[in-house]
């Protein structure tokens, strides 16, 4: 049978259990003697807790237990922060306490301070409405550039300054000096705008302790459920790391914010055991906005310095990054490790200085979300690099190509090498598709019809693939960053597949199968993918940083090959020759220049029914499992195109074409890499025109804190989105693959606000370029 | 949400003695506000009197020169009506535009102007075409219908039964659409009629849906889009939020009015 499936658009194998409503979120498991928690909220974004009444909310019907930070036992500890960034000053980055419950003050604007338990969620709402709470409100922060004023408020004692490190990377001596013989040097200040999540499904967790082995079940919206399985026992709960499960079924979304390690589903493991009764707590949408981790939120100033004819010289970056009130899981290395190393983006870029400030505030935690540092550093090269041409009047294409990287492997000057790629591929395909040549008349027919039109591009590049778990080490990670996958074969043949990958809307059922029903030659349909469950997968490091099919689906092919060799001696003792002589291919042993076969199938259930088996070389079975490890990082590349049709009138702005070309190395399914490109865009549209977390400057209240208020992308808002790809396989793992899953949200937003400036003749336009932003910078009201 | 009754009269005057009787009673039309009020704790009723299975309160006549709409006629009922899309289309096309599918179905005309949200749609077209909003008690005239944020002329228990549009020779509605929430930024409804020029703007008032008499009276003039281009209502009078400030909201009141006209 040829059953070659890498490459193919086959339907997604998850789609009808999703499609027809029997799929499994957290909130659909319902266990023997449920019960229900809510947690009770600050109001403020800073206060001092002065005292907490629930005794007549006790009393309630149906409640079960309230418990509040008083509570917690010593021995609990805060949730912990898994990447140390070490200052410019040497010193280790500043851990202020993150207590699962507010304890003598709270932080930010639902800032958890009491989970009430309940029979019913309605009887856990009653009660959490009757406990007061007595606050004495303290002047809040929440803009990075006010928390670093003198004399702001203090988010926490332990950082009067509010700094939590100062972190930089590059040589600062080579930029400075290349600066100072530049002959043009561009500059742009501006915020990168933070962003509320928002998958589709809200976190959700339901914690069950089973007195009769002393073990605790977890269920929990987890994008990597070992993770969160080894901070929770080992570093905040003291419990043994054996004796808990965690369960991620089917997530709805994660983009980073399913990540970390959130006090809600760690309080409803300790409370469960005193209550006695699983206990399960779905946020509402409310409470998505406030207490979900955000991202992006970021106040940068960079400049360029190019030489007379274009070339850049060297890149100057300084950025004040809010961390919000508390370290989130990985919320350090974003604005660092995952930020200022991509500064080069596809240029040659010399000489690279970044600075970053770690500030606290008053808002709810930032941490990675969909590009994860990325798109801010994108934002920073693309939005100069466009400005930059601009100013020296050379074409947008040009300047791209005087610069572009074309040797590789190419050491950049921010501690990366770059295996592979081939940017001019992408621009010209990109250019191509976005039909560049015709644009000067579209504009002119569009300026007829009281519309300006603009063209914006974006030449982005990411690190994916996370991450080789020595460099990540050395950079300060607190976990590895390789990946598991197990590969047992049944006495059939058929093959169940446990990856620590975690599949939230990404296919991996689909292209995992296809992978493994291409190596081994059988039907899709014969391989089902398990993930998501510490009890059934090997210890994996979860989803996140478009890394599955590149470390997850390579140690899903590590184990393949471990099968496949097994299975070689087998078929090479059943048909009586040596193992050399025995081909695999197409699920079939076979003998080199003769007819002799065995089908996959027959070998596996030998390994089984070891009857006429090599016992005293072989063990029996055939279940196999890899932890892959990469070598470097992936870089997906590629160029997006924008065009977009300002209404002159009211400033609205409507994407007219969006080109996206990526270079994702090989594709496995690429109607599903489509469906990534696309979800990414939106995301990247969203930032550059709609979406905008705002809190109130003075009081620390979340003005966005609904769909009323908050502007989410929708299908209406977008054109038909033009996507294709260039192929440079990753040179470093076995499928060639580099990762799809952010590089629409990285790309997108400086090729957006690239063409409305373009379409307005003006340098700059902050994020999101709502109307009257769009009116206003039109008409010079600043 | 929190524990309240539940009745389902099936006569208007049924519903008006439930609700004479009740605490804290609240008529429930579409529920399209309402209910994700209760759900969030921030309303709390102590009786919902549905009035979904009041027949009287349903369906669109055409009387002569004026259409009469029940109160409980659904957004989508409006919307794709072939008689209110002839006699006034600019009507059905404002109901059509009103939040998403959903909404539509579920959300009434009567309810939406109990509510009288200072971003939604219907009001402008009740004030900007002159309508009459009748009640279990009265007939009330638009101009005296709309009194300021979330507040109208209705009493304690009056509820509305329909409203009487005058179909007028031409009429337009143009909205601006908030980028979350989909309400009006600003709404501008133009309309020519036996009663005059009107131009009714929701979105943007700071007590809600208002007239702008200086647009009527120049396109009483000249009704072209260029006559109220120019005419700019003070910023002051205007909301200013997240989404659009004052000055800008008092720029596309001027936009879409003339967009109204040239459509109408």
């Amino acid at each position: 049978m040829n059953d070659r499936v890498i490459g193919k658009r086959i339907e997604r194998k998850e789609d009808r259990r999703f499609l027809t409503g029997a799929g499994q979120y957290t909130d659909d498991i319902t266990l023997p003697h449920q019960s229900y928690a809510c947690f009770l909220r600050s109001p403020y974004a800073h206060a001092k807790i002065k005292a907490i009444k629930a005794d007549a909310a006790k009393k309630m019907p149906g409640v079960l237990a309230i418990y509040t930070g008083a509570d917690l036992p010593a021995t609990v500890g805060g949730l912990p922060c898994g990447w140390l960034i070490t200052g410019t000053d040497g010193k280790p980055m500043k851990e202020p306490k993150h207590p699962l419950l507010a304890q003598g003050k709270v932080r930010h604007v639902g800032d958890q301070l009491a989970i009430i338990v309940a029979d019913t969620l309605e009887q856990a709402r009653d009660a959490m409405e009757a406990i007061e709470v007595d606050y004495d409100e303290l002047p809040a922060v929440v803009d990075v550039r006010d928390a670093l004023k003198k004399g702001a408020p203090s988010v926490h004692e332990e950082a009067a300054d509010n700094v939590c490190y100062v972190w930089a990377l590059g040589d600062k001596a080579a930029v400075d000096a290349a600066f100072a013989k530049a002959a043009h040097v561009t500059t742009l200040e501006y915020a990168n705008n933070r962003l509320i999540p928002n998958a589709i499904e809200p976190r959700a967790c339901n914690a069950m302790y089973t007195r009769a082995d002393e073990s605790y079940t977890l269920y929990v919206t987890s994008q990597n459920p070992h993770v969160e399985r080894l901070l929770m026992t080992a570093f905040v709960l003291g419990l043994p790391e054996h004796k808990v499960r965690v369960i991620a079924p089917d997530v709805g979304g994660g983009f980073g914010s399913k990540i970390y390690l959130y006090a809600e589903e760690t309080v409803c493991v300790w409370a469960s055991k005193l209550v006695g009764r699983p206990i399960k707590w779905t946020a509402d949408r409310s409470e998505a906005f406030l207490a979900d981790a955000h991202g992006r939120d970021h106040w940068t100033k960079a400049e360029l310095a190019l030489d007379k004819d274009g070339k850049f010289l060297a890149l100057r970056v300084k950025t004040s990054a809010s961390m919000g009130a508390y370290l989130s899981t990985f919320a350090s290395c974003i604005p660092t490790i995952l930020y200022a190393t991509l500064l080069a983006g596809q240029y040659t870029t010399p000489a690279i200085h970044a600075e970053v400030t770690a500030v606290f505030t008053n808002t709810a935690p930032v941490d990675a979300y969909r590009g994860a540092g990325r798109p801010e550093a994108t934002y920073v090269v693309e939005r100069l690099v466009a400005t930059a041409a601009n100013e020296m009047k050379i074409a947008q294409d040009e300047i791209r190509r005087r610069n572009f990287i074309r040797t590789f492997p190419y050491a950049t000057p921010v501690a990366l090498t770059y295996d592979i790629g081939d940017y001019d591929a992408c621009l010209e395909g990109a250019m191509k598709m976005a039909d560049v040549a015709g644009f000067a008349k579209r504009k002119e027919a569009a300026a007829k019809n009281g519309k300006l039109r603009g063209l914006g591009y974006s030449s982005y590049i990411e690190a994916c693939g996370l991450a080789p778990s020595n460099i990540a080490g050395a950079l300060g990670a607190r976990a590895g960053l390789y990946e598991a996958g197990e590969v047992r074969v049944h006495p059939t043949g058929k093959v169940t597949v446990f990856t620590g990958s975690h599949s939230h809307g990404q296919g991996h059922e689909t292209t995992f199968a296809q992978v493994v029903a291409d190596r081994l030659g059988i039907g899709i349909d014969d391989v089902e993918i398990v993930h998501g469950d510490t009890g059934r997968i090997p210890f994996g490091m979860g989803t996140y940083g478009s890394r599955s099919i590149a470390v997850g689906g390579t140690a899903i092919v590590k184990a393949l090959d471990k099968i496949i060799a097994k299975g070689r001696k087998i078929a090479a003792h059943l048909m009586e020759v040596s193992d050399a002589d025995v081909d695999f291919k197409d699920g079939q042993f076979t003998v080199k220049g003769t007819d002799k076969s065995k089908a996959f199938a027959e070998v596996a259930l030998t390994a089984y029914v070891p009857h006429n088996y090599p016992l005293d070389k072989l063990e029996p079975g055939l279940d196999e499992t890899a932890f892959y490890d990469p070598t470097n990082f992936t870089y997906p590349a590629g160029t997006h195109i924008c065009e977009v049709e300002v209404d002159r009138d009211t400033g609205a702005t409507r994407i007219v074409n969006f080109t996206a070309c990526d270079d994702f190395g090989n594709i496995i399914n690429p109607m599903i890499v489509e469906g990534q490109v696309h979800g990414g865009l939106a995301q990247g549209i969203g930032q550059a025109l709609l979406e905008g977390c705002v809190y109130e400057r003075d009081t620390g209240q979340l003005l966005t804190a609904s769909y009323m208020d908050y502007a989410m992308p929708r299908a209406a808002d977008f054109p038909d989105f033009h996507v294709d790809t260039r192929v440079t396989p990753c040179t470093h793992n076995p499928l060639g693959v580099k990762g799809c899953g952010e590089a629409g949200a990285i790309g997108a937003p400086p090729a957006v606000i690239n063409a409305i400036c373009d379409a307005l003749g003006v340098k700059d336009i902050a994020m999101p370029a709502t109307p009257e932003r769009v009116w206003r910078a039109m008409n010079g009201k600043g | 949400m929190h524990k309240f009754g539940y009745y389902d009269p099936t006569s208007v005057q049924k519903a008006i003695g439930i609700a004479a009787d009740k605490a804290d009673a609240r008529y429930l039309a579409g529920g399209q506000t309402l209910l994700a009020a209760m759900k969030l704790r921030l309303a709390a009723p102590s009786d919902l009197i549905d009035l979904a299975k009041l027949p009287e309160l349903r369906g669109i006549k055409v009387e002569g020169n004026n259409i009469t709409i029940g109160a409980m006629t659904r957004h989508a009922e409006v919307a794709s009506s072939a008689d209110v899309t002839a006699k006034i289309a600019a009507l059905s096309q404002l109901a059509g535009m009103i939040g998403d599918r959903q909404v539509r179905n579920m959300g009434t005309l009567g309810g939406s102007i109990a509510n009288n949200d200072p971003a939604s749609d219907y009001p402008a077209a009740v004030l900007g075409l002159g309508a009459t909003v009748n009640t279990s008690q009265r007939k009330i005239a638009a101009d005296e219908f709309f009194k300021g944020l979330f507040e109208t002329a209705l009493g304690t228990g009056e509820l509305i039964t329909s409203v009487t549009f005058p179909v007028p020779a031409k009429a337009a509605y143009v909205k601006f659409r908030n980028a979350a929430s989909r309400f009006a930024v600003v709404g501008v409804f133009v309309a020519q009629g036996a009663g005059g020029v009107r131009v009714a703007v929701t979105g943007a008032g700071s007590r809600g849906v208002f007239r702008v008499k200086a647009m009527e009276e120049a396109l009483a003039k000249n009704w072209s889009p260029d006559a109220v281009k120019a005419i700019k209502v003070a910023a002051g009078e205007l909301n200013g939020d997240l989404h659009a400030s004052a000055e800008y909201r008092a720029h596309l009141i001027a936009v879409l009015a003339a967009r109204a006209v040239a459509a109408a």
